[in-house]
């Protein structure tokens, strides 16, 4: 495998898959009718659309491709696909450009 | 359509959801491409994907695992994208949270941002529905997107593995989580959360061991409640401001 063996990836499903569930299952098993606290609902709304750009940031500016060179065309694509999930507010339409543009790069490369 | 049965709710669920398998199909066969590509085999994709069942976390994990980040830096960040999923089942409480014991742990396990979606509104625009009917709407929403996101798993991990590594798909991951992004920004709080992410994940990404990931979504989380905090404040004294004018 590239970069990781067997176990590490066992491990990883593993652990994924029980501290998913526990993240899911911890307020319908024991909060009863209670509610979170205010502070930490509000913390929690904004968890995954802080993480993942967090994750995409890098990726796009020194791209793997290249080698992490900055990539004027990686750059063009990305920025494609994320303006119009934003303007369409519809992930499909992000997804089309996304697979358009990817294409693109990929006749570009070779 | 007005629901009047158990089964009903289950097949107002259903229905509701089938927008939802162009989204979770296209996901799933994309995790199972660059999940063979990476060197998964079938069995490997699919379990992942079953057991797991968490689209956004599998990328994320699938991403640092080539990294060779490790592997208690990969759990926290994929588990900090799926953090979300603990917020869904505090609002779902209410709801569900009179129901046998059983068949909450097998919701929770269900628990999707489709599957959310969708409830919630239904929950709170039906507030005659019994805890049976409730249930049965939310295994509804994921009779089709469960079983979609394993087989899509499965043809894309069959179709991966035998694609050469020579074809570079790396940028299809930022790609596809970049479509995620726009759609999730709905208020200028959720913005303000994205921009400070972003803008603190750049130079974190010095950080040994991938710790620049937690620490701009930790940034960013705060970023987002405190802006949502201070836009709340700000609209309240808005809206005093008229009512004294009046």
């Amino acid at each position: 495998m590239n970069g990781f063996d067997s176990f590490q990836l066992w491990f990883i499903i593993v652990g994924l898959a029980l501290g998913s569930f526990g993240l899911r299952f911890a307020f319908l098993a024991f909060m009863g009718g209670r509610s979170l606290p205010l502070w930490l609902m509000r913390h929690l709304r904004y968890t995954a659309v802080a993480i993942i750009p967090a994750l995409v940031a890098p990726m796009v500016i020194w791209p793997t491709p290249t080698g992490g060179e900055i990539s004027l065309p990686h750059l063009a694509a990305a920025v494609l696909t994320f303006a119009t999930g934003a303007l369409t507010r519809d992930v499909l339409w992000a997804l089309l450009v996304g697979t358009m543009a990817f294409l693109l790069l990929f006749l570009f490369a070779s | 359509m007005s629901i009047t049965t158990t089964k009903s709710a289950f097949w107002k669920g259903f229905r509701d959801s089938a927008p939802f398998l162009l989204v979770s199909g296209s996901f799933g066969l994309l995790f199972g491409v660059l999940a063979g590509e990476a060197g998964l085999n079938v069995l490997e994709a699919f379990t992942f994907s079953t057991a797991v069942f968490a689209g956004s976390a599998q990328f994320t994990a699938l991403q640092l695992l080539q990294e060779q980040t490790p592997l208690l830096i990969i759990l926290i960040s994929a588990l900090a994208v799926n953090l979300r999923m603990a917020m869904y089942s505090a609002s779902l409480t209410p709801y569900l949270g009179e129901a046998p014991l059983w068949q909450r742990a097998c919701a929770a396990y269900l628990t999707v941002d489709q599957s959310y979606a969708l409830s919630i509104v239904q929950f709170e625009n039906a507030p005659e529905m019994t805890i049976a009917q409730r249930m049965a709407y939310f295994f509804g929403t994921n009779g089709l997107v469960a079983p979609c996101w394993m087989i899509t798993t499965l043809i894309g991990a069959t179709v991966g593995t035998q694609v050469p590594d020579s074809w570079g798909l790396d940028f299809a991951l930022p790609l596809a989580f970049l479509a995620m992004i726009g759609p999730m920004l709905r208020t200028p709080a959720h913005m303000v959360a994205c921009f400070v992410a972003v803008a603190v994940s750049l130079p974190a990404a010095l950080l040994p061991f991938n710790l620049g990931l937690i620490a701009a979504g930790l940034a960013g989380m705060m970023a987002g409640a405190q802006a949502e905090l201070w836009l709340e404040r700000a609209a309240a004294k808005d809206s005093s401001q008229q009512g004294a004018a009046q």
